[in-house]
Parts: structure tokens; sequence; C-alpha cells
């Protein structure tokens, strides 16, 4: 008993009776609902990541920057566009900095919290997924906080800032209400892509090595939202306001602060949607994560 | 060199094992074709004839840089990461007791790596863009060919610039920082975000005397039959000068880096 003493003091919460074994630390394993246990995981799980990256810091700064850089090459792209010409699809710079500036600060903030999610296949394939079932933690909290980048905060600036831009620069007669869409298309928008994200690791239960299809959605949609709608045919339009609701990330509503016609002749209300759309989005997204983690099975030894 | 060859089909077998990562890729690829090839007809529309080319030239210039982004891996990859982890690690002490060229080596495998992807991730981007599209394609198959030099030489500059880009690792041990510049100043100057000759003024001339050009924009001239005659000459001159350039100081940083490696562990 004597050698056992010192372990059930270091745990801090000794049961001198009957030398049964040290309790939990009460901080642990306290009863909570599962979503605020998740959320309480997932930045537990970060914080950890953050130390680890600031172990390189030389590396992490240059990432930053990376990130950043990398994301304003698209803005420049549309720069050096419009260095040739005034229109583009029939808008102009700024506003075509509006829908990137809300398309890249939303993606932004999904790729941000839940970027980390493609690398689901990755963990599937080499089995480390098994360690995250053992654990008394929700596994989408802990696959969406693994590896947690920091550095990613790069692409939110950087749409914002292009944001900013095309918010001082246009002439908008705002109103309370348009005011109040900025707000609600970046965050209704992040969580359409949020949904995309969770959907493409779902996606990637069945088809491990198929994270790049995802890609193809989450940056492929967001470089897509960058330009208007009327730059594209009419069936990829449809495709991304039926299908994969993309175009209520940005385009309808900020073609409603903007005072542009919709594309597809869609009548005025469907600017105020994309919060419903959103968690509309999330449910087939979220059952499909559980179908995948249900089906799921290791691959063994 | 027999070693060298083994090296080089042993990548290319190991990349063609992953069929479904490359079919993933291919749609991904060609997702972005589409959305690009949109906002380059908005573009040409606009201003036809601009940066001189018509639109069927721009549209194939959109589906070659597609087909071609992992062939040169203009956004990196391919072989660097694994490098850096080695050299991180210390496995990079038994590579150089290996009776082989590191860089040589490491070459053949990329080498082995482009010959893949330009077969598995180009062909069919291309061919739906060419179906979806009206594309400029070479009628004479010597202009094919020389397209596929250029496409190879391409792949030797891009390689030269990575192996670099990994023996920073000696110096820096996290290597991730150095990659994603290189990353970036390879998307920016390759011409894969917007054609070379859109550029502006000075920012244009250095970017097409630079060695990303090799990569997607010298390429993509040739196969638009760009280079006539003996200018063909002087495009190949171009990209083989940066290849050799690149792959001596590659030699020199690789001399100076094995010097000081201290193996970590015990």
């Amino acid at each position: 008993m004597a050698d056992t003493t010192g372990a059930v003091e270091v745990a801090g919460a000794a049961d001198a009776s009957g030398g049964r074994p040290a309790q939990w630390p009460e901080e642990v394993f306290v009863r909570r609902p599962r979503f605020v246990e998740g959320v309480r995981a997932y930045g537990l799980i970060a914080m950890m990541w953050l130390r680890s990256t600031m172990a390189y810091r030389a590396s992490f700064a240059l990432t930053v920057f990376g990130n950043f850089a990398a994301t304003a090459f698209d803005f420049v792209a549309i720069l050096l566009m419009f260095s040739h010409v005034d229109r583009l699809g029939g808008y102009t710079l700024p506003e075509i900095a509006l829908l990137y500036g809300v398309s890249g600060t939303a993606f932004g903030l999904a790729d941000l919290l839940l970027g980390s999610m493609d690398r689901l296949g990755a963990r599937v394939r080499d089995g480390t997924l098994d360690t995250l079932l053992v654990r008394p933690v929700p596994v989408l909290a802990q696959v969406a906080a693994d590896r947690f980048a920091l550095r990613r905060l790069g692409r939110v600036f950087q749409g914002v800032l292009v944001l900013g831009y095309a918010l001082v620069v246009l002439d908008i007669e705002w109103t309370p209400l348009k005011a109040a869409m900025v707000p609600m298309m970046l965050l209704s928008g992040a969580a359409v892509f949020g949904a995309l994200f969770v959907a493409g690791a779902a996606f990637q239960f069945v088809a491990q090595d198929a994270a790049q299809v995802q890609n193809a959605f989450t940056y492929g949609g967001n470089t897509l939202l960058q330009y208007p709608p009327s730059v594209f045919a009419k069936d990829l339009v449809r495709g991304v306001t039926f299908v994969v609701p993309l175009a209520f990330v940005n385009w309808l509503p900020a073609l409603y602060v903007l005072g542009r016609e919709y594309p597809l002749g869609l009548p005025d209300w469907v600017a105020f949607l994309p919060p419903v759309v959103a968690g509309l989005f999330w449910l087939p997204a979220g059952l499909g994560w559980r179908a995948g983690l249900r089906a799921y099975r290791s691959t063994g030894s | 060199m027999r070693l060298y060859a083994v090296v080089a089909a042993g990548q290319f077998r190991r990349f063609a094992t992953y069929r479904t990562a490359t079919a993933a890729g291919v749609f991904t690829n060609t997702v972005f074709g589409f959305i690009l090839a949109y906002t380059y007809v908005a573009l040409w529309d606009e201003r036809p004839q601009l940066g001189g080319y018509d639109m069927s030239q721009a549209l194939s210039y959109v589906w070659l840089g597609q087909a071609l982004l992992m062939t040169c891996s203009m956004m990196g990859g391919g072989f660097e990461d694994e490098l850096i982890e080695r050299i991180r690690t210390g496995d990079i002490a038994v590579d150089l007791y290996r009776p082989a060229d590191l860089q040589l080596w490491w070459l053949a495998g990329d080498l082995g790596r482009a010959a893949f992807h330009l077969l598995g991730r180009g062909i069919v981007p291309m061919l739906v863009g060419s179906l979806a599209f009206d594309l400029a394609l070479p009628s004479s198959p010597g202009i094919w060919m020389a397209f596929l030099l250029s496409v190879a030489l391409g792949v030797v500059v891009s390689f030269a610039i990575r192996f670099l880009v990994a023996l920073s690792a000696f110096w820096l041990l996290d290597g991730a920082g150095v990659a994603q510049m290189a990353w970036l100043a390879g998307m920016f100057f390759s011409g894969m975000l917007l054609p070379l000759t859109l550029f502006p003024g000075v920012l244009g001339d250095v970017a097409r005397a630079l060695p990303w050009s090799s990569l997607l924009q010298v390429p993509v001239d040739v196969f638009l039959g760009k280079y006539p005659g003996w200018e063909l000459v002087r495009a190949y001159a171009f990209q083989a000068g940066w290849a050799v350039a690149l792959l001596l100081v590659g030699r020199m940083v690789q001399s100076v880096a094995t010097r000081r490696v201290v193996v970590q562990g015990g």
C-alpha cells in the first residue's frame, strides 16, 4: 500500500479509506452535454497544437504570411485581369471584391476551424483513427482539432482586407437590413463551408484516398464564388444553388446588398435564406458523418 | 545508370498504386478547369487577343495548366516533404551512406513520378477540356513532341528548385515555411495564376525571365506554336540553362549541408 499513496497524492484526489485507486480529477470527470464536451475538447486539443506550432516560431511566421499571400494571389490575379478590362461579366472591381471578400472570409473561418478534417482519410488508412475512438471525447471534435493550424488565420485576414476595401469603395445605399446582411453572410457562409468539410470527411470514410474530391467543392467552391454568377454557365449556377448550396454563401445575399439582379430569375427573398440553408445543409452533413463513423471498420493490424 | 532507371520506375509504380487518389485528383483538376475556363471566357470576351492569345488558345492555356499542375509540381509536392522529413528525423544519414548520388537519386524518382502524373493526371482533364471547349490543339505531331520535351525540361527545373527547398531543412529543421514560400513563387511565376504575357511591364519581363516560367508558360507556348523555327531552340536553351544552373547550385548546397550533418538521436 505504501507505494500507491504516492500516486494517489499526485492525482490530487486521495481516497484514504481502503486504498482504492485514485478518483478522476473532478474537472475531467464532470458530465457535460455532449456539445459542450466537444467544444471544450476542441479547445484543449487546439491549444496543444498551438503550443507545438510555437516551437518553430520562424516557420510559423513564414506560414502565416504564406497563407495570407497564397490567398492574396487569387486577388492579384483578379487585379491583373482588371488591369486589362473595366468589367468582368458585367461587374466592376469593387463589386467583385465584395463577392471575393465575403467568400474568402467565410471560407477562411471554416478552414481555420474544420480544415483539418481533410486528413481523416489518412487517419483511416494508417489506423490512427482507432485511438480517437477510445477516448471519451466526441470524435468529430478530435478530428476537427487535429493539427489545428493557426496559420490559417492568414486566409481570414486576407478575406477581411478585401471585404474592407470593397465596403469602403462601393457606393451602396446602406439600410439597417443591408448592414445586417454582411455579418450574416460571413457566419452562414462559414457554416455552409463547414458543413462541406464535415460532408467531405464523411465521404472519406468510404473512399479514403479521395480526399482531393472535397477540395473541388471547398477550394473550388471558394474560387467559383470569387467571380460573379454571370460568368458561369447556367447549369453550373443551378448546381451550386440547388445541389450544393454554395450560391447562398455570397452570391445571393451580396447581390441583394449590391442591388443587382439574381441569377436564374430567383425571387428577392432568397437573399435572406443563408442561415436557414446553412442549417439545413448541416443535417445531411451530420447524418453522413454519423453513418460514416458507424460504418467504420478499423484497418486492423 | 541502371540504378536510377530502377528508382524512376519504382516511383512511377508507387504513384500509380493509388488509383482512387488519382481519380479524385483528376476530378478536382477538371472542376477547377471548368471554373477557370469560364473566367477566361469572360475575360477574353471583353478583350479578344489579350496577351497575344485568342479565345481557344486562352482556353488551351487553362486546361494545360490543370493537366501539368501535378507533372511540373507547380504547387510543390512530389518528393520534398519526404526528403525534409528524412533530414529532420536523421534518416538522411542512411541515404548519404548509400552508394548512390543523393541528388541524382531523388531526380530519378521525381522524373518517374512526373511521368506518371503526366499520364494519370494530365490526359483526362485535357480530354474533358477539349470536349467541353474549343481548344487550339496542335495538328502536327512534331509540335506534340516538342511540347513533351519542353515539359520534361520543365520538370527538371521544378525538381532543381524543390531540391534546394528540401535542403534548407538542414538549417531550419522544419522546412514547411520555406516549402510554402517556394510553392507561392511557383504558383505566381509559373503562369498558373494567369498567363505571364498578361503581367504588366517590368513585372512581366521579370516573371518571364525567372526559372518558374519553364514550368508552364514555356511549355504552353511551345504547344500553341509560339516558337517557330530557331525560336524553339532558344526556348529550350532558356529551360535547360535554368535546369543546369539550379542543379549545380543544388550540388554545392548539398556538399555544404552534408559536411555539417549531425544525425539527431542517440
